[in-house]
């Protein structure tokens, strides 16, 4: 059965993509968010200076519209592994499910356990509570991302298991199944880009601030802050991608010649396509634009090193290329963008024109949400050219779906679309709102209210809200 | 005698589904309760109620769902296709109701819309979980440890009748809640509204526990055979207890032990549940011993759920420490 011309493992996949697209944009800022409060609160603790508490104040609101939807499709996520890949939880959940087990216990809980008392219950619990408060979630958020991204590199690189009679995966070892052979790279390169977005994101907040008034100190502050981030992390993460796509060619060659876009194995010293169009029908890649040789020196590090090709591979273990190929592109050309931005900055700091220098505050502007394209197009590279298999090498996609028709996930399909374009798209609307916000209170910011509505005790509507009076006083 | 883990194990996603049921129950009343009280600054009261516990409150769902892939895999694989509908549904209506806690701040004019969001997902969220209850308890057709039924199997007069249960049981919940947790004319509003949907919950109550036993003869065996019918005589007899309980604490104008007793009846509610399931995880289906994933998947995390849940109880504790007593409905205002 069909829905719309397509298959059930079809949607499924659609559907997977697309929700977990959307769930991990949430992350990829709230995690760098979290850490970034957890330093602005230990600022303003240290110094006593308000432009922090402010600074935090004003994040704080943005951090917890995110995380909430961040919790919410993140739910989803959790859910969907058995109502649509119900044969994979099957086989493999006894090895995914302790890792997702893990992360639940170690993080979700302490997030969520201390997310109350960091965004409502300073003045209840005094200072110091506070920022243990604030630095449990910071931590929470990393730990999560440790385990969702072993579990997810497990899928990739399976290590420390056997197969029992009923095809199912039974962990032999933990320790390896943990720190599966990807695991570490994928994770700091994961982590890392969390941060970048987050520094782009705060950059570009910054710089929009400082085009409208140079003076502002809390808009100086956070934008001289993303920036020394994008200055030093940005080649941080070039290494670390580096290193992971090594650790991929010799994990996955097959997706790394998806990712290069070759067809044919290169004995003698592979050319780097820079730019071309896959075709999986025709094999090969056509308007390439190629520099000799260059190929094998940055996947072998010499010059003559041998390649792979996608031929070496029977076409039904092929991961499509064309996806791959551009996403990664999209990725690295993203990837030197920011450090191009990190290294101007450091100019015009040394210059003493960073809070002035239009040019570059419009390009920071530019690159506010760069980060969220760089994450999402690393992500479909990894998992486009981890197909046909969910389970690298031994667990196709279409053995790992469940025995839903294709009527019920299209529909549900369509359903998930309708509401988070309605959902996240306004939260999205709220959050450009709020960071559109000059950086100051006008308020005791000691109170936790102001613009930040508080909770718990203290039912304050935010102050530009017409409707706050409505049966007040 | 050896452990048994798998024994262990259902205990705790027992628990877990237990803690969420009862927790989120009492957030997600407050949201079913929301058109009852029209005025905005009562609705800013009660979001800023439960605003510093839901999130919390709804982990325990993840824990449920996720522990149950981790320990029970084949439960998982079999019991979440044959609810596609329902969970998909219970999700969409977690979204609206987690994101309105903070857009209904955000959309100046626009937040009675959100306040509207925030009710039908409570509702969506309260009657999915409810009619997957039922649905669960009817059975479900498992063939070559896959589900082996159609896409609408799970829609039944009894589905739809638990999840009305549910509904109601967590109005009342919230009811409870926020005659806890407010003052004045709110408070007031809540323990009048509080007596009929404690009636409400008792009469469904009845209703579902008689319709059980006729079900499947495993329940009727259960509940009438020896020596289960000895807990068949007692269940009742202490939601007898409660219920006097909660109208005790309602009319005397008490405000921890109708909540209390609110939380009793769901836990016994729960417990019958309990009985009438053991040994199976998919009732007539599937067993827990026959679910259970591999030992190694057990002890491993076994160990961190020994080890961490008494600490998340410990932090979760001193969360609603932190927040308790009434909401003060001034603070805030000038
Ligand atoms: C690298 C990071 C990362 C990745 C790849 C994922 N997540 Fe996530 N997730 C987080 C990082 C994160 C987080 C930072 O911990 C979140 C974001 C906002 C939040 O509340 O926690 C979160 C929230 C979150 C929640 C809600 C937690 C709560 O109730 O507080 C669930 C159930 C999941 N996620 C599940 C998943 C699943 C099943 C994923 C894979 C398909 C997934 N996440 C990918
Ligand atoms: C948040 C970051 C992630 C993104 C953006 C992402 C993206 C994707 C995409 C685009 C697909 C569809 C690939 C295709 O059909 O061609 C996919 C599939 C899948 N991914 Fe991921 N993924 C992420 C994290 C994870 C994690 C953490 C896990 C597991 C723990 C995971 C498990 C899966 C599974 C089971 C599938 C379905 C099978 C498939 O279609 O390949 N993903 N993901
Ligand atoms: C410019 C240098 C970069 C290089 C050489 C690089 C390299 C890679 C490689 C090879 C992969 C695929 C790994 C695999 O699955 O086998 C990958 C994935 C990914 N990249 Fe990059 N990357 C770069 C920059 C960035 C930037 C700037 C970001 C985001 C801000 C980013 C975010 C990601 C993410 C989220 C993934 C998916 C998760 C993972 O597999 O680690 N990358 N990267």
């Amino acid at each position: 059965m069909t829905f719309l011309g397509l298959t059930a493992e079809m949607l499924a996949r659609l559907q997977f993509a697309f929700t977990v697209s959307f769930h991990f944009l949430f992350p990829a800022f709230s995690i760098g968010t979290a850490s970034f409060l957890a330093v602005l609160n230990g600022l303003w603790l240290w110094k006593r200076d308000e432009a922090y508490l402010k600074l935090f104040e004003y994040w704080k609101t943005i951090f917890a519209i995110t995380f909430g939807m961040g919790v919410v499709s993140g739910i989803v996520m959790s859910y969907q592994f058995g109502t649509n890949w119900a044969r994979f939880s099957d086989k493999a959940g006894a090895v995914i499910g302790p890792l997702m087990g893990y992360e639940v216990l170690t993080a979700f809980f302490l997030e969520a356990g201390f997310l109350g008392i960091a965004l409502f219950g300073r003045k209840r619990v005094g200072d110091t509570m506070h920022m243990v408060a604030v630095v449990a979630v910071a931590v929470g958020t990393l730990i999560s991302a440790t385990w969702i991204t072993s579990a997810n590199s497990w899928m990739h690189t399976p290590a420390g298991f056997s197969i029992d009679a009923a095809g199912s995966f039974v962990p032999e070892d933990w320790w390896a199944i943990v720190f599966n052979p990807s695991f570490p790279y994928r994770m700091t390169h994961t982590v890392l880009a969390a941060f970048l977005t987050t520094a782009f994101a705060v950059g570009g907040v910054g710089a929009w601030h400082l085009l409208h008034n140079e003076e502002n100190r809390q808009s100086r502050i956070m934008f001289s802050m993303a920036m020394w981030m994008a200055a030093i992390v940005t080649p941080i993460q070039i290494f670390v991608g580096d290193q992971h796509g090594l650790n991929t060619l010799e994990h996955q060659p097959a997706k790394i010649a998806a990712m290069e876009g070759h067809f044919e194995t290169h004995e003698n010293g592979a050319p780097l396509i820079l730019f071309g169009i896959p075709d999986d029908e025709a094999e090969v890649t056509r308007y390439a634009l190629e520099i000799p040789k260059l190929g094998s020196l940055i996947l072998t590090h010499h010059l003559n090193g041998r390649v792979q090709g996608l031929k070496d591979w029977p076409r039904q273990d092929r991961p499509p290329a064309l996806m791959p190929f551009i996403t990664f592109r999209v990725m690295v050309g993203i990837g030197f963008l920011m450090l191009a931005l990190g290294i101007w900055s450091l100019y015009a700091r040394a210059k003493g024109s960073l809070y002035s220098n239009r040019a570059l505050l419009r390009s920071a502007l530019i690159m506010g949400p760069s980060g969220f394209v760089a994450v999402l197009a690393g992500w479909y590279t990894t998992e486009v050219g981890r197909q046909p298999y969910t389970i690298y090498g031994l667990l196709r996609t279409s053995d790992s779906l469940s025995p839903v028709s294709a009527p019920a996930v299209g529909t549900s399909l369509l359903a998930f679309i309708a509401v988070y374009f309605i959902v996240f798209g306004t939260g999205t609307f709220y959050l450009l709102k709020l960071m559109r916000r000059v950086p100051e209170l006008t308020e005791d910011p000691e109170l936790d209210r102001g613009p930040t509505r508080a909770a718990g005790t203290t039912p304050g509507p935010a102050q530009d809200d017409p409707m706050g009076g409505e049966n007040v006083h | 005698m050896s452990i048994d883990l798998p024994i262990i194990w259902a205990a705790i996603i027992a628990f877990a589904v237990l803690a969420y049921v009862v927790l989120d129950g009492f957030d997600l009343g407050v949201g079913i309760l929301f058109p009852l009280f029209p005025h905005r600054h009562d609705r800013d009261v009660m979001t800023n109620s439960i605003a510093p516990v839901w999130d919390g409150n709804e982990t325990w769902l993840v824990l449920g769902g996720g522990g149950l892939m981790a320990v029970f895999p084949l439960a998982y694989a079999t019991v979440l296709p044959a609810l596609y509908m329902p969970i998909i549904l219970m999700l969409l209506g977690l979204i609206f109701r987690g994101v309105a806690f903070e857009f209904r701040w955000r959309s100046g004019p626009d937040s009675r819309l959100w306040d509207g969001g925030f009710w039908l997902g409570s509702s969506v969220a309260a009657m999915m979980q409810g009619i997957a209850l039922g649905a669960l308890v009817q059975g479900i057709k498992i063939e070559n440890r896959s589900y082996a039924g159609g896409w609408w199997d799970w829609l039944t007069p009894f589905s739809i009748l638990t999840g009305v249960a549910v509904v109601v049981g967590y109005a009342l919940l919230g009811a409870t809640w926020l005659n806890l947790k407010t003052t004045g004319e709110l408070q007031h509003r809540a323990r009048r509204m509080a007596m009929a949907l404690g009636v409400a919950l008792l009469v469904l109550i009845a209703v579902v526990s008689l319709w059980t036993p006729f079900i499947n003869h495993l329940y009727f065996e259960r509940w009438f055979g020896w020596p289960t019918a000895f807990f068949s005589a007692f269940v009742p007899l202490l939601v007898a207890m409660c219920a006097v309980a909660l109208w005790h604490g309602l009319t005397q104008d008490k405000h921890l032990q109708p909540f209390l007793a609110a939380l009793g009846l769901f836990v016994l509610s729960y417990a019958g549940l309990g009985i009438s399931f053991y040994p199976y995880i998919v009732p007539g289906a599937l067993t827990i011993e026959e679910a259970a994933a591999p030992d190694s998947s057990l002890i491993f995390l076994l160990v961190g759920a020994v080890v961490l849940i008494p600490i998340i109880l410990a932090y979760t504790g001193y969360a609603y420490w932190v927040f308790r007593g009434k909401i003060d409905p001034e603070e805030g205002y000038h």
